[in-house]
């Protein structure tokens, strides 16, 4: 009996115990639970266990956040100009900002996606999108810098991009808006039929990372609107979304969501790579620009292409072909096992999966239920391995962990749900604030994820934060995926929209980051390699200052015979040769920015005198406690003066 | 209750002396301040000698150089190599035969240790929180610290030979 009563006792403790966890649990939505805290606090000193690359949307950059913390370490200027750095402004860098359009110093950066080996992420170059301007960036990460900008010709809306071959073989970017391919004077209204949806694919160099445009693909006239690679089983193959297969021309609101079904677009690119390869393809004259940055003469070039390689899908049987999916799908998501292609109907409650094998056997055996354009549209039935019904709405975009879990974020139930790959069972959901987007787990697009967190990115704030007036930092949630159920950890603000992201082991990155540029390595048309060769030359209204900075001085800093009407050049290298040490140049009156120097680097500044007088500039950047001694003199005289060029440094 | 009132009227009260009273003296006594400064800094350049007139043959320094080898001849190509990191790397702050932001290395290895020299070249941030002489010589050059240029010991060693060749 008092055995009976102490179990009945124990486990009503236990029952309590439980009940009472889980209520705290349902409560915590601020991660004022303990376990939360500790789970994402850094101490001082120490340091985060994963890179986050949060896309910076409409503010044109890409942003470098630390996990579990949710710090954020670094906004890369990228598609947009900032004078934090002078990135854009800068004569250096300002070839990277030009495009067939001109110098287009802003843009919308949508999906980065990290370089992979064998499938896995090797950590050497992060790729991101330009949607606006169509163009593809890659960024080295080891420094951390924009390298290379390349356009995408005949691309309007460079939406499904910037992913990689799990051998970074290519990296692609989709047209979101179908446009004339080549452009031309026509009715909107003859859109059907007659628009293009190109989809081109970049090879990546396996030494240098350089992108150069090998074939684009000519699409129907569809929105291509996400892509994600196949790998394992399904490499060669790359699978695009499409919605607005009605190829509506106006109220896309309505018009683009006729269709019960649109499409998933599998393309067989090692199919169109050896057909290339056999000359095959047509030569289309276009205009499209490549800049590139070399780290040794720490300067970007631009190069004007005027052809494109384009492929026609008729010409290669068996490339490509039509998986149908329901409602409008948005994201394009491929399992690490390579198996499964999950597409998410925006409009629909259900996440349709595709079986790559099923696909495969749907082509040889050809269960095609019709064809668009001539490509054949392949039997839903047969390919599909099943759906997810979770009863949320709005399904985007998917992760997965290491385990055999699907993520999915539902942006208009606003919830991450969880799934089992193969039973399709719901697992766990768990609530965003507010109206999630992406997702992101470390690795969660790639043959090997880290599955220990995942990131949930929010187009909604309201109420997550201290109002800011009416416009707010998007808000990110960080959820523990390392248990059967998520638990929410904290939120944090991110910089402009961020879209995509990707994220991989601090360990993969750290080590190898770059922390001073070599001094005797620099290859700047306008070094200043020793304090000696500091001067400053005259070439009719051109004047080049060749300047030296270190703690806490400018060789030179006293500057006379500038007159009204010259164009100043500051070639202005940092000899300092330690880590952390950059120093900033600011001159009064500059018209375009500051530019911030890394140790060892040379960056040009651009000033034109207008007005008469003896005018200060001064390092932005405190460098140590003779800091603000770190400033000099320029004497700007009448444009008919003829006081002599001349510069010195404690004279 | 009236005891408390009072020592709160009586600590009032001599808060407002206190601040009343304080402008006059302050202005007298900042001025008095002044002279004794000048006074105690004419003192120490008087009976001190400067850190960089220090001469230590002893002190090895602190950082990753315990001990060099120095043969009693000069080598002349890596003394010329040390010139060339020399120019390269540290003119922007020191001279030859010349104070500059930091003093000259004429003469350096007569009041050093090669030790110590090529110590301060490797890792001038920890011998100046670690070395005594180095901290006095951050304050006797005006506060300016000396830059890490990150060379290899094998340069460091380089650019002591060269300060042999300097008298």
């Amino acid at each position: 009996m008092k055995h009976i009563l102490t179990r009945f006792f124990g486990i009503t403790f236990a029952v309590l115990l439980i009940t009472g966890c889980n209520n705290s649990n349902s409560q915590s939505n601020g991660a004022l639970g303990s376990s939360a805290a500790e789970k994402v606090y850094v101490a001082p000193g120490e340091q985060d266990d994963f890179y986050a690359f949060l896309s910076g949307g409409y503010s044109g950059n890409l942003t470098v956040y630390g996990l579990p913390s949710g710090r954020m370490f670094k906004e890369i200027p990228v598609f947009s100009q900032f004078p934090t750095s002078g990135y854009g402004y800068s004569e250096e860098t300002k070839p990277l900002l030009n495009t067939s359009f001109g110098f287009v110093p802003w843009d919308d950066l949508h999906h980065p996606d990290i370089s992979q080996t064998n499938g896995e992420l090797d950590g050497r170059w992060i790729f991101v999108n330009g949607n606006n301007t169509p163009r593809i960036a890659r960024i080295d990460l080891s420094t951390f810098e924009t390298s290379e900008i390349i356009e995408v010709p005949n691309c309007a809306g460079n939406h499904s991009s910037s992913y990689v071959t799990e051998n970074t073989e290519y990296v692609v970017a989709g047209t979101r808006f179908a446009v004339p391919v080549p452009q031309r004077d026509m009715s909107i209204k003859d859109k059907k039929g007659n628009f293009k949806g190109a989809l081109t694919f970049y090879k990546v160099d396996p030494e240098t990372g350089r992108m150069s445009l090998a074939f684009q693909v000519l699409m129907p006239g569809f929105d291509y609107d996400k892509a994600h690679p196949g790998r394992g089983n399904s490499h060669g193959w790359f699978f695009f979304t499409t919605y607005n297969t009605e190829e509506a021309n106006t109220l896309l609101e309505v018009n683009a969501s006729q269709n019960d079904k649109d499409f998933i677009a599998a393309v067989n690119w090692k199919k169109i790579e050896e057909f290339v390869a056999n000359g095959g393809g047509t030569k289309m004259p276009t205009s499209y620009m490549h800049n590139v940055y070399d780290e040794e003469t720490h300067t970007a070039t631009s190069t004007t292409i005027n052809e494109v390689l384009t492929v026609d899908p008729a010409d290669v049987a068996g490339a490509i072909y039509f998986l149908p999916t329901p409602k409008s799908p948005h994201g394009c998501d491929v399992d690490p096992s390579g198996e499964y292609i999950v597409g998410s109907g925006k409009l629909s409650a259900d996440v349709t999966v595709h079986s790559f094998t099923k696909m495969m056997d749907a082509i040889e055996n050809e269960k095609f239920s019709a064809d668009a354009y001539g490509i054949p549209v392949l039997d839903f039935e047969a390919i599909n391995a099943g759906s997810v019904k979770s009863g949320g709405l709005g399904p985007l975009h998917t992760e997965f962990d290491a385990n055999g879990n699907a993520y999915t974020t539902f942006f208009i139930s606003s919830e991450v749900v969880k799934w089992k790959l193969g039973t399709w069972e719901v697992l766990d959901r768990k609530p965003t604030f507010y109206s999630v987007g992406h997702l992101m787990i470390p690795g969660g697009n790639s043959r090997k994820p880290f599955g220990k967190y995942v990131v949930a990115m929010n187009k909604i704030t309201k109420d997550r934060y201290l109002p800011t007036g009416p416009e707010l930092e998007h808000s990110a949630q960080l959820y523990d995926i390392s248990g059967e159920k998520m638990e929410l950890l904290s939120d944090f603000p991110t910089h402009g929209e961020p879209h995509y992201a990707a994220g991989c082991p601090a360990e993969l990155l750290a080590p190898k980051s770059t922390k001073i540029y070599k001094l005797e390595e620099n290859k700047h048309k306008y070094v200043t390699p020793t304090p000696g060769d500091a001067r400053v030359e005259r070439n009719g209204n051109e004047v080049h200052v060749y300047m030296a900075m270190i703690r806490s001085h400018f060789t030179p800093d006293n500057i006379e015979g500038i007159k009204v009407g010259d164009k100043v050049f500051f070639h202005i290298t940092n000899h300092e040769q330690d880590f952390d040490v950059p120093h900033g140049f600011a001159m009064i009156g500059a018209n375009n920015s500051e530019v911030l120097i890394m140790p060892g680097q040379t960056k040009t500044l651009t000033w034109e005198p207008k007005r008469v007088g003896v005018w200060p500039f001064y390092c932005t950047d405190f460098c140590s406690a003779l800091h603000q001694e770190m400033q000099g003199y320029i004497r700007v005289s009448p444009s008919n003066s003829n006081i002599e060029l001349s510069w010195s440094l404690g004279e | 209750m009236r005891t408390t009132l009072k020592l709160i009227v009586l600590l009032l009260g001599f808060f407002f002396i206190s601040c009343g009273g304080k402008e006059n003296p302050k202005e007298e006594k900042a001025s008095v301040k002044l002279k004794k400064d000048k006074v105690e800094v004419k003192k120490t350049t008087d009976t001190k000698v400067l850190a960089s007139a220090t001469v230590d043959l002893k002190n090895k320094g602190v950082g990753p150089i315990s001990s060099v080898d120095i043969p009693d001849t000069i080598d002349n190509t890596m003394a010329t190599h040390g010139a060339d990191v020399f120019n390269k790397m540290c003119t922007a702050c020191h001279k030859v035969g010349k104070k500059f932001i930091g003093p000259p290395p004429n003469g350096i290895t007569e009041r050093r240790t090669p030790e110590w020299i090529m110590n301060m070249i490797l890792d001038p941030e920890g011998m100046t929180r670690n070395d005594p002489l180095a901290k006095a010589l951050l304050i006797e050059f005006n506060g300016s610290p000396m830059a890490n240029q990150n060379l290899s010991e094998e340069d460091a060693r380089a650019v002591l030979e060269y300060f042999r060749t300097l008298k």
